[in-house]
């Protein structure tokens, strides 16, 4: 009896697990189908043939090559421009004792409440006013340092010992040196998570670049496939195609560093 | 070294390691403050003024009107519409996708299940997948003809569903898309909360005779209850702001069933350009945001006061 009821719980476990992979697979699986093959009843689980015309059609006609570019270099940029400011704040917030620092960390921590929605017109407006609308920098700006991040290099930080620090001053070492050569090797795993976590939101992001990036050629993946997808309703292997495309490189990274990505959850998820 | 240049130097080493901080913080907390900070209060203002399109062209046609835009508000059956949808989209779909990650979080936390780490892995995929992609291939899953959710379901007897086409539908089936697109977050959290449990309450537990469900009644849930508020809040907030699903799937439709505050926001603000209206729409998501943190934040106190 008690046998049998393991034996249906991972028989549970299996099908959710196929029903968590079905989208995904059915996304590859009709990329790779024939125009038109998949929307036939009943549904076609493989292709009939493999073709890989809509990559081609993607990469040449749709000019899919340039919305990649544009999601790499804002994804880049806002992830090393982000650790770096993060980390700094964070290990300062930490570490240095100054009036007012527990008092300031306090009111930003209480600031997250606020919606990222809610400065998005004003943002627009200053945006606009300044020239920065359509820019990659416009995009950059939001998301140059974030309170979160600060928050959690300044948890992490906290467990570092004075003494590190002292021994290092002792040696002579500026600020800046202590901060480059001992702070950022001892944070590298919430340095790595909070870069995993940075990378994944600007390049899933999907309001403020559809904003911000007003012309064809600005757009990022996300907001090129959603534009795509208003004009190919009936191509649908074109756009599984570009679905494929748009998540393949977040996957990839997923799978590389999956380790420091469920850890930093695990860590964030029991902080509290 | 006399007392006098001690404590001087002990001045100086205190400034400069005060100009240290603040040289930490600066490049952190300046765009924070101009590009987060301020916009935010500036929405606020924002909120009172019949700022439209011919104020982006001259900033001298903005007026100050007061509360009128949140009386227009009151007023509009559009907004109240994105409000139940809303709601319901939280309240629903929340609760849902928490027992979710709840449910899955014991099947893989259990003894006897092989290949934890696999399991796991795949049940995260969903989350790191890029939402809009999601919603596009989503969106053929369930064409009422084609799609596979419906072959699927026609085996079970069941007859063809126009998801996304029926007005009684489409919020469901934006739900049960969140719900796979999220579910592993949250599960991970749990599972997390789960080994954090006291083997040792399970085992005076047996001892007294108590079967496996009563041992989740009385040790593992109210052992999870901080985690539970915790991952409750989050997804309260997160789903407060609903937009790129109703944006891709549905645009807002058939009839206004998915039309989201936030959807609401962004088409008054960036397509009919009433960035006034759009402004107070933005506060009274923030206000209910808000709100409901604070509803929370007093269940997690007294929780923890139990």
């Amino acid at each position: 009896m008690k046998s049998f009821g393991k034996i249906i719980l991972l028989a549970l476990a299996i099908i959710i697990a196929v029903i968590t992979l079905t989208p995904a697979l059915w996304m590859l699986s009709a990329s790779v189908m024939p125009a038109g093959q998949a929307s036939a009843f009943p549904p076609k689980l493989l292709p009939a043939q493999i073709t890989f015309e809509h990559y081609v059609t993607l990469f040449t006609r749709l000019r899919l090559s340039r919305y990649l570019v544009n999601s790499l270099i804002l994804s880049l940029s806002v992830t090393l421009i982000s650790l770096f400011f993060n980390s700094m704040a964070g290990y300062a917030f930490a570490k240095y004792r100054f009036s007012g620092r527990d008092r300031l960390f306090r009111f930003l921590v209480a600031e997250m409440v606020i919606p990222a929605q809610v400065t998005t017109l004003p943002l627009f407006l200053m945006l606009n006013t300044v020239g920065l609308i359509n820019t990659y920098l416009g995009v950059i700006v939001a998301g140059m340092a974030t309170i979160y991040g600060i928050f959690l290099v300044r948890q992490f930080a906290l467990s570092i010992p004075d003494s590190f620090i002292e021994a290092a001053r002792m040696d002579g070492a500026s600020d800046f040196r202590i901060y480059w050569t001992v702070i950022l090797p001892l944070c590298k795993p919430i340095l790595i998570t909070l870069a995993i976590f940075t990378f994944m939101g600007t390049w899933n992001d999907f309001l403020w670049p559809l904003i911000v990036l007003t012309d064809d050629s600005m757009y990022t993946l996300p907001v090129a496939l959603a534009n795509l997808t208003g004009e190919h309703v009936q191509d649908t292997e074109l756009m599984m195609a570009g679905a494929v495309i748009t998540i393949l490189p977040v996957m990839i990274i997923f799978i590389a560093l999956q380790k420091y990505y469920i850890s930093g959850i695990m860590a964030a998820g029991l902080k509290e | 070294m006399s007392k006098a240049l001690q404590q001087r130097t002990l001045r100086v080493e205190i400034k400069s390691l005060r100009r240290a901080a603040y040289f930490f913080l600066a490049p952190a907390l300046i765009p924070i403050f101009i590009f987060f900070f301020v916009p935010a209060l500036a929405a606020f203002l924002l909120s009172f003024t019949d700022f439209d399109i011919y104020s982006l062209g001259n900033f001298s046609y903005v007026r100050f009107v007061g509360l009128k835009n949140y009386f227009q508000l009151l007023n509009d059956p559009l907004f109240w519409k994105a409000m139940a949808n809303t709601f319901y989209y939280v309240l629903v779909g929340g609760p849902l996708s928490i027992a979710a990650s709840l449910g899955t979080a014991l099947l893989i936390n259990a003894k006897f299940i092989p290949f934890k780490k696999f399991f796991r892995t795949i049940y995260f995929v969903p989350v790191v997948t890029t939402l809009v992609a999601v919603a596009v291939v989503w969106r053929f899953l369930y064409h009422p003809r084609f799609g596979l959710l419906n072959y699927a379901l026609g085996f079970f007897g069941i007859a063809p569903i126009d998801w996304l086409g029926d007005p009684a539908w489409a919020m469901p089936a934006i739900i049960l898309m969140s719900i796979w697109k999220g579910f592993g977050y949250n599960m991970i959290i749990f599972v997390a909360g789960l080994q954090n449990i006291p083997v040792e309450l399970y085992e005076a537990a047996r001892m007294d005779g108590a079967n496996a469900w009563q041992q989740f009644k009385g040790i593992t849930l109210p052992m999870l209850a901080p985690t539970t508020i915790f991952v409750g809040i989050i997804a309260m907030i997160n789903n407060f702001q609903l937009f790129t699903e109703p944006y891709v799937m549905t645009q807002g439709g058939p009839v206004n069933s998915t039309l989201s505050i936030v959807l609401l926001m962004y088409q008054q603000g960036f397509r009919w350009w009433n960035l006034g209206y759009s402004a107070a729409i933005a506060f009274v998501l923030f206000g209910v945001i808000l709100l409901g943190s604070l509803l929370q934040a007093r269940l997690q106190k007294r929780s923890e006061a139990q």
